[in-house]
Parts: C-alpha cells; structure tokens; sequence
C-alpha cells in the first residue's frame, strides 16, 4: 500500500503538523513518497522522495496549479491513497483533487477502522461514522492530532515536479494574528464562557467566579463571533492555547478546535448541561447543571 | 447578477443522537432542525452584497433534503432571499458529498449564477466538501473559509482564515463559489413583516431524480458514539451539593483552592 503525503508550507517554513501524515502512513503501515509545494529549506527529515515543486514559482497558496502539482505526482507514483491535513489547505485543496482524479474523498479521518474503512467525526464531534471510500486513489484529511507526529529522519532524495496551467485565485498576502488583549497563556486559572452562557449579560457572573479564583477569563468561538467578548480572549486553534493549573469551561461543547487551545490544561471542570457533550471526554470533573444557576452558586460558596 | 446560496438543515446539535434502522446515520425523531449555522453566514453575506448593489442581485436560496428543509429555505427568504430551491430527496443523508455537490451543480449549471455561497462545512457531516466540489464541476473560481468578503465589478476579494489566527488574503474573478467560516458577519434575525412576506415568496421544486447522474464513492457503514476516553467524575444531583461536591475536589486534586 502506498501513501502520497501532502505537506504544507507557510511562510517558508514546514509546518509542523506535516509529521502527522507519517505518523498515520505509519500506522497505516504504508510505504510513502511526500510532495511539497516549498523551498530547499523546507524540506521535512524524511529519508523517502520527496517531490518539490518550487513555491516561488507555484505560490505557497494556488489551490488550482497545486491540484495539477498532485495530478502530476500521483500519475507518477500511482498511490493507493493521497493524504492531507484537515487544515485550510487540506479542505480547500483536497476535494479539488478528488475531482480531478475522480476519486472518493473522506475528511477529517481520526481512525482507520476494520476492513478498509475510517472512522470520522459527525454532529459537532459528538458521533462517529465509519464510511468505506469506492475505487483508488482515495483522497483524505486527517484530524490534526488524531495521529501522532513522527519524524521518519534521513534526507529526502528530491525530485522536481511542474505543472502548468493558470490559477483563478490570486493569493495577495498573509495578515499575521492579531495580537492583542489578555494574554492567557500565562494564567493560573481560566475560567472560559461558551455559548450555553446564553447572552452576553451573563458575562459578568462568569467574570466574577474568574475573579474569585485569581484567574483570567477566556471564551469559546461563538462567544467573540457574536461580540459578546473581544477576539484576544479566545481560546483554541484560531484563538490561544492555553495550560493553566484550572480550566473552567461554562456552556462549552468541546469542539476539537477548542479543545485543541485547552486540553493540556492541568485540571479542567466542565459546566454543561449536556451530559453527553464532548468536552466530557477532557474534562476532569463534568458538572451537569444550568451554568446560570451553577456558578453564582459555587461562587457565593467560595465566597463564604 | 445572480447568487445562489446553499444552505443545508441540521439537527440541534444539543440533542442527544441514535442511530437509525439504516444503522448508518441518526433516527430523526424527537429532533428539532435548524439552518447550519455557517450557511447562516451565506445568507447573510448574500443578502449583504445586494443591499451593497442597491438590491439588483437576485438571492436564490437552495436546499437539498427531505421536506422538513423548506423550513430552512423559508428561513432565508426571511433574511432577504428571493426565491427558493427544494431539492426534493428523502434519502439526501445517504448520499455522500460528492452526489450531493453533484446535484447541486446539475441544478446550477445552465443557471448562470455569478456568485454560489456555502458554509465551510455543515454541522451534522462536517465534510467541507460540496462547495469546493461545486466549484470544480462547474469550472468556478473557489475560495474557502471566509472570514472576510468584498465584492467590486466582478471581483472578490476574501479573507481567508488560516490557523494560529493568520489571514490570507486572496483575489477571484466571478463567476465564483465562496465558502464561509463562522464570524464573517452578524447573521441578522428575521422580522415578522420579513417571515410573513417570505411566506409568499416561491420555492420551486425539483425531485432529485433529475439531477442526480452519480454514483456514490463514499459508502457509510456505521454510527455510533466515540469511544469514550475521559474518566471525568460526573457530579449529577441537586446543586448545592453539586457545589459541595466540586469545591471538595478542586481542594484535593487542585492547588488552586486552599
Ligand atoms: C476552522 C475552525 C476554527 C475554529 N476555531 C475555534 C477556536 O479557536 N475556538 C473555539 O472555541 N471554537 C473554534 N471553532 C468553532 C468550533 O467548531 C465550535 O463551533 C465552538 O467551539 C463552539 O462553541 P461553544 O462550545 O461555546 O458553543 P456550542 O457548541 O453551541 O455549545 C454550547 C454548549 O453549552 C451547553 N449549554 C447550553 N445551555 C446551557 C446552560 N444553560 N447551562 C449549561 N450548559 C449549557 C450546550 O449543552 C452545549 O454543549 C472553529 C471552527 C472552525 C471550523
Ligand atoms: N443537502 C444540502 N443542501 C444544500 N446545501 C448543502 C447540502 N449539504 C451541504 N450543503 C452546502 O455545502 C456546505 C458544506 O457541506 P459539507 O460538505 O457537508 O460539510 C454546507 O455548509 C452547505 O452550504
């Protein structure tokens, strides 16, 4: 079985995460050949081929010349299977290959499951599904962190690879993260707002229990989307990452991208009323409760 | 110029999921629907840009589904859609994103739409898929995971949202898909005047079997819940014990509370 590994690279550098997709072909006990759209400097340590397209030429970002870069290496490896991070190039690049190659795509692969299948989250990673791909090549996406990181070591042996053609998106620039308001990585205690905190006049009830406890307070996605608090105080992957001693999280489902920013946390409490939310499968203590009845209490108690 | 936006209904996410007798998707009863939450963001960002050209833009709204969805697709008419599209398929969940992608290209093709709007990804599947795919069976300019959007003379200009809170920012000719990320708007809520005159606006509708000319690749096999890998103590009950409960333990497992 043969793996084609797609890597990314972001600024001129290698993403990390890229070590991923040999940690699954490892799993997976695949053989596996790597195309990355980057520079000399980028290449990962890996002893396998590794086919390099110039990123100078191509631009980190051409989602329609990188689906030709693909088609190129793929006609010349024949893999079984074409592997992506589910990331924002993976999911903006890997459905545009599966067109051209005809080919099954499944995303956001967290297992592989018996009998050639993968396992994926569904519902707000509330459920699994395990679905079967129809006919090689297949094209997936791995949950970032679903496999672990390997780093195969050696030099790649480096094989040039062009495409030609024109792109219909013209890439302008990156924007670097804002950087501003609390930083949290640097507290003790985090007691963080979800949506289930039901508007933003609750904020302060949640705020006074950060206060109480010595922390600072942090917020899920949907809680800065809806400008209730200011984007510097989210946590997760598009957010901070966060691993203080206590993490609160009030009315928080526990996405992945969530979880992504708090699960090193040292001791993590749940307040939901959802017994079966995911953030259970993190937390140390899940606490199933109205978070607008539970924390005024637990505050006045911590109070007295 | 003409917008079509693609919205998809789903379950509440807070309910609680059983598979169904198919054993490979979840038993409908008992669930309340809504409109996934990033096409919201679709709609909105349509019904944006035609107030932004003085209301020239004609907004399509489409649905694939069985026929709870024309709830859906009322909903955005009631954000300021035109007119509506009830892909009529009580099998929709069977299908994999590809057909589904298909089917909705096979409607769009001979429409000439400018500009097609999708969420990034729909909350029950999650496949981020079928707008990309769009893209490619119609030989449209694609970009995903808007966190921003301009439009001037044909042209878009989007955002896109990358990880660790970068942006990239990139240029596209319509005729185009855009995919929407969560936060690019303020979705707005629909006024009653607005429901009722949605009430009468059309939905048209199309039977799946004439659009739908392809296979599925992806076949599901099973559903369940994930195994669960937490060992969180679970405090149930009544409060103030739960309080008592959860102050024992942060003192114990915790150097937090002293
Ligand atoms: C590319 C990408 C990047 C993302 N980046 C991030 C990120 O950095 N950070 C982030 O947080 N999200 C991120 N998201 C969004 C993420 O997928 C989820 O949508 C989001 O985390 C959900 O936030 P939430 O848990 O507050 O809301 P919901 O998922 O709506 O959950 C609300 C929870 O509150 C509970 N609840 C409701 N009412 C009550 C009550 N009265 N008492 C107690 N509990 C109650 C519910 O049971 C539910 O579990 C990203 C998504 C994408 C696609
Ligand atoms: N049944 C459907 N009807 C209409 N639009 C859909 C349907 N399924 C998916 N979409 C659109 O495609 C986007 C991505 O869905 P998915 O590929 O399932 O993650 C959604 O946000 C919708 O905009």
């Amino acid at each position: 079985m043969k793996f084609l590994l797609i890597g990314e690279c972001r600024e001129g550098k290698l993403l990390e995460y890229s070590y991923e997709l040999f940690g699954f072909a490892s799993q997976a006990g695949a053989e596996t050949a790597m195309l990355l759209v980057g520079e000399e400097g980028t290449l990962p340590g890996y002893g396998g081929t590794v086919y390099l397209a110039d990123a100078g030429k191509y631009g980190e970002y051409n989602p329609d010349l990188h689906k030709r870069l693909v088609q190129a290496v793929v006609e010349r490896e024949r893999p079984d299977y074409v592997v992506f991070m589910h990331t924002s190039y993976g999911w903006d690049l890997a459905p545009r290959v599966a067109a051209l190659l005809k080919a099954p795509q499944v995303s956001e692969v967290v297992a592989l499951a018996e009998g050639g299948g993968f396992e994926r989250p569904c519902l707000s990673q509330k459920m699994r599904q395990v679905v079967k791909p129809q006919g090689t090549p297949v094209v997936l996406t791995l949950q970032g962190g679903a496999f672990p990181a390997l780093v195969p070591g050696g030099t790649p042996q480096v094989q040039p690879v062009d495409a030609a053609g024109e792109g219909k998106v013209e890439f302008l620039g990156y924007e670097a993260a804002a950087r501003k308001g609390v930083d949290l990585t640097k507290a003790e205690v985090i007691v963080s707002v979800g949506r289930g905190v039901g508007k933003k006049e609750n904020i302060p009830v949640i705020a006074e229990l950060a206060r109480v406890l010595g922390g600072e307070v942090g917020a899920s996605r949907p809680v800065v989307d809806s400008g209730w608090m200011d984007a510097g105080n989210q946590v997760g992957v598009t957010g901070q990452t966060v691993s203080p001693k206590l993490y609160v999280a009030c009315g928080i489902s526990g996405a992945i991208q969530h979880l992504a920013g708090m699960k090193k946390s040292g001791f993590i409490v749940a307040i939901n009323k959802d017994k079966d939310a995911p953030i259970a499968g993190v937390a140390d203590v899940l606490v199933v409760a109205d978070v607008m009845q539970f924390v005024p209490a637990l505050t006045a108690k911590l109070v007295k | 110029m003409k917008i079509l936006v693609c919205i998809k209904q789903v379950p509440d996410m807070e309910s609680r999921f059983k598979p169904d007798a198919s054993g490979v998707w979840f038993a409908e009863t008992d669930l309340a629907f809504r409109v996934n939450e990033y096409d919201e963001y679709a709609v909105e960002q349509a019904v944006l840009l035609k107030e932004q050209l003085g209301g020239e833009p004609e907004v399509t709204v489409l649905s694939v589904g069985a026929d709870r969805v024309v709830e859906a697709i009322k909903k955005g008419l009631s954000m300021g859609g035109d007119r509506g599209v009830h892909v009529q398929d009580a099998a929709a969940h069977l299908k994999d994103s590809w057909q589904v992608a298909s089917i909705i290209a096979a409607y769009a093709v001979g429409e000439g739409f400018d500009l097609i709007l999708t969420g990034l990804q729909s909350q029950d599947r999650g496949s981020a898929q079928v707008g990309v795919t769009i893209a490619e069976l119609l030989d449209y300019a694609c970009a995903t995971t808007a966190v921003g959007f301009e439009y001037a003379d044909g042209t878009v200009t989007v955002k896109r949202e990358l990880e660790g809170g970068v942006k990239g920012t990139v240029r596209l000719k319509t005729p185009a898909v855009v995919t929407c990320q969560l936060g690019l708007n303020q979705p707005r809520y629909p006024t009653l005047p607005n429901i009722m005159k949605a009430k009468k606006k059309e939905v048209r509708v199309i039977p799946v079997a004439e659009l739908l000319h392809q296979e599925q690749r992806v076949a599901p096999v099973e559903f369940r819940a994930p195994a669960r890998k937490g060992s969180a103590v679970v405090l149930e009950g009544e409060l103030a014990d739960q309080v008592d409960r959860l102050i024992g333990i942060l003192k114990d497992k915790t150097a937090v509370l002293r």
